[in-house]
């Protein structure tokens, strides 16, 4: 920490936000591989070898490595390689969506009730104690069966599951934040409760909500899969990792590729979210900085 | 620099404020005089002083001041109006005038943001000068508060305990504020620095008009810097006057014995210590009579029965005690004698 450089012009957000998520060599990887699937996802039509749903009846099963099936062919001979790069389109999307949904509402509910308190607080409490007091599964079949299975209406369900735990905690750090004393201080200056909720108290209070988002994203992917499993999440021909995992089932003893390269999938990509989620909240994080 | 010459330019009336507090399910709810009928006047551009021990009222009274909380009871005028009947809008501009120095330099101070925000947030809420003026603004006082220039793009963690002090104050400032209330701006920092930020408000205050509320529970600091003298006791002001005649000839014993603890170079000014027994009274459930008369040396019977009067003194300053009212304290007769 040497006072040696003092920067005449101040650099861009951005550029700052950059050198120091840098900073943090695992950040970096994981957003290179978030990348490089996203680029996969987007051009599967121009890279896949196959149509994800064309079933080659002669090549049921075959192990990776053979002639034009890189990665085998499952159960019904579509080609895994080509099934998992599609797959990747749905399965971002997913996690994607159903992130932003119940992280952009348990936000604004938490910072409602912790900000306001009494009865506010009380109803959007008890209310996310309800939905958190059932099983997040039975919560989510019991939804989509109500609102027509759909991959978007498994989305919406799955939002509305995770949301109790946005809530909880942007409501506990902003309970923690709101009589500390530059709140105060900004409200002596004038400032009205919406500046204070969003622009004074919620940047105090992101730290644990980004990391509580990028795990949200691989449980979404799973508990996709699960919804998926059951027939009310994507629907069989089309791609989706977690489903795909789910068919393979019945192969885990006899053909180990069919299970091991979806699960694999979903296991890089949740953990180089969760790795770049790290570096995020330390970009953020002024206090280190120099 | 008479007292005549100066103006009022904030007074506070008979001011209450009483909370109720909840003391268990089937228990009747207490009730917390925290504030209880104090009077007072700020002249522009001079210093006031609330003195007393933790849990007296003063930080209550310092966030009536500044609007965080409402009184229960009484009238509080600035520049002539009454700032407890304005309108929303009025008093967002009254609001402006008035700002608030917090204690903790730690807290006060958005960690998220740039000092540069936060000394512009002021008047980026209140007034439509475009970012280039605010910057200027905020520039302008980074250095009458001694700091640099560079600072702006820096972060609180960044800074000392002094410095983010003076960052504090300069945000203080940033609107052209009248009164500044200052909650025990320098109790947190250490002495050098104290001495430091207070030259600085000193120094502020005379180039800029700045009227202080001056919030302390350190003696010396307030003897450095008052030109009038409150002090509180469990709510209530016990005495009152030019910081002066406080400070040369104490009335009330509590007052006396708080003179008495400050530790004094010169010892012709030394007061023989007087150790007071005793905590605080709880302020749920206050004595009787007078509030202080379980740790008076003095006390009579009057003391425990009735509530003395803020009277004024042979010395010039308004006292809260039956013992000066009746002449019967020997260290006044001392020095009469």
């Amino acid at each position: 920490m040497t006072e040696a450089k003092v920067t005449s012009a101040s650099p861009s957000p951005l550029a700052e936000f950059w050198f120091y998520f840098k900073q943090n060599k695992g950040a970096v990887i994981g957003l290179c591989y978030v990348t490089f699937i996203v680029v996969l996802a987007l051009l599967a039509n121009v890279l896949a070898p196959y149509s994800p749903t064309e079933q080659f009846r002669e090549f049921i099963l075959v192990p990776p490595g053979t002639e034009g099936f890189l990665l085998g062919t499952d159960g019904v001979g579509r080609d895994i390689l080509s099934r998992l790069m599609y797959g990747a389109r749905l399965s971002l999307l997913i996690g994607l969506i159903i992130v932003l949904i119940s992280l952009a509402m348990g936000i604004c509910l938490g910072l409602f009730a912790g900000y306001f308190g009494g009865l506010i607080d009380t109803s959007i409490m008890r209310i996310s104690d309800i939905l958190q007091s059932l099983p997040a599964l039975l919560l989510a079949i019991a939804l989509v069966a109500v609102l027509g299975p759909s991959l978007m209406n498994a989305c919406f369900a799955l939002s509305l599951v995770y949301l109790p735990h946005y809530i909880r905690l942007t409501r506990a750090s902003v309970l923690a934040e709101k009589n500390r004393d530059y709140v105060v201080s900004s409200r002596v200056a004038g400032a009205n409760s919406f500046r204070l909720m969003f622009i004074t108290i919620l940047p105090n209070c992101l730290a644990p909500l980004i990391v509580q988002a990028t795990l949200g994203f691989s449980n979404a992917i799973l508990d996709m899969a699960a919804l998926g499993f059951l027939g009310l999440g994507a629907q069989p021909p089309s791609p989706e990792w977690g489903t795909m995992l789910a068919t393979a089932r019945e192969f885990i003893q006899s053909a180990w590729w069919v299970v091991t390269f979806p699960g694999l999938a979903i296991l890089t990509t949740v953990l180089a979210f969760n790795l770049m989620g790290d570096g995020l909240r330390d970009a953020l994080d002024p206090k280190l900085k120099q | 620099m008479s007292v005549q010459e100066s103006k009022t330019i904030m007074q506070g009336t008979h001011l209450k404020q009483h909370y109720e507090v909840s003391q268990g399910f089937f228990k009747p709810k207490g009730l917390v005089k925290a504030v209880d009928g104090v009077s007072f006047t700020v002249q522009a551009g001079k210093t006031l002083a609330i003195v007393g021990e933790s849990g007296c009222g003063k930080s209550t009274l310092a966030r009536q001041l500044t609007m965080i909380e409402t009184p229960t009871e009484g009238e509080l005028s600035f520049e002539g109006s009454n700032l407890l009947t304005l309108s929303a809008e009025e008093k967002r501009k009254a609001r402006q005038r008035i700002q608030i120095i917090f204690q903790n330099p730690y807290g006060s101070l958005n960690p998220r943001k740039k000092i540069g925000h936060i000394l512009e947030e002021p008047l980026k809420i209140n007034s439509d000068m475009s970012a280039a003026e605010r910057k200027e603004r905020a520039l302008y006082l980074l250095e009458k508060v001694g700091l640099k220039t560079e600072h702006y793009d820096r972060y609180p963690h960044m800074f000392s305990g002094g410095q983010r002090q003076r960052i504090a104050i300069a945000r203080g400032l940033m609107m052209n504020p009248k009164v500044v209330v200052a909650d025990e701006p320098v109790s947190a920092l250490d002495v050098s620095v104290q001495a430091q930020v207070l030259n600085l408000m000193m120094d502020l205050q005379q180039e800029l008009d700045l009227a202080y509320v001056f919030i302390s529970h350190d003696l010396s600091v307030v003897e450095h810097i008052a030109d009038e003298v409150m002090v509180m006791y469990l709510g209530l002001v016990v005495e009152q006057g030019p910081a002066e005649k406080i400070f040369a000839n104490p009335q009330h014993p509590y007052t006396r014995a708080l003179l008495s603890s400050t530790p004094r170079i010169d010892p012709e000014h030394r007061i023989e210590k007087i150790r007071l027994e005793g905590e605080l009274p709880s302020p749920l459930n206050p004595p009787s009579g007078c509030a202080f008369h379980g740790r008076c040396p003095y006390a009579n019977e009057r003391c425990k029965g009735e509530r003395p009067q803020l009277l004024e003194t042979p010395n010039g300053t308004l006292a809260r005690c039956y013992g000066v009212e009746e002449d019967r304290l020997d260290y006044l007769q001392a020095v009469l004698a």
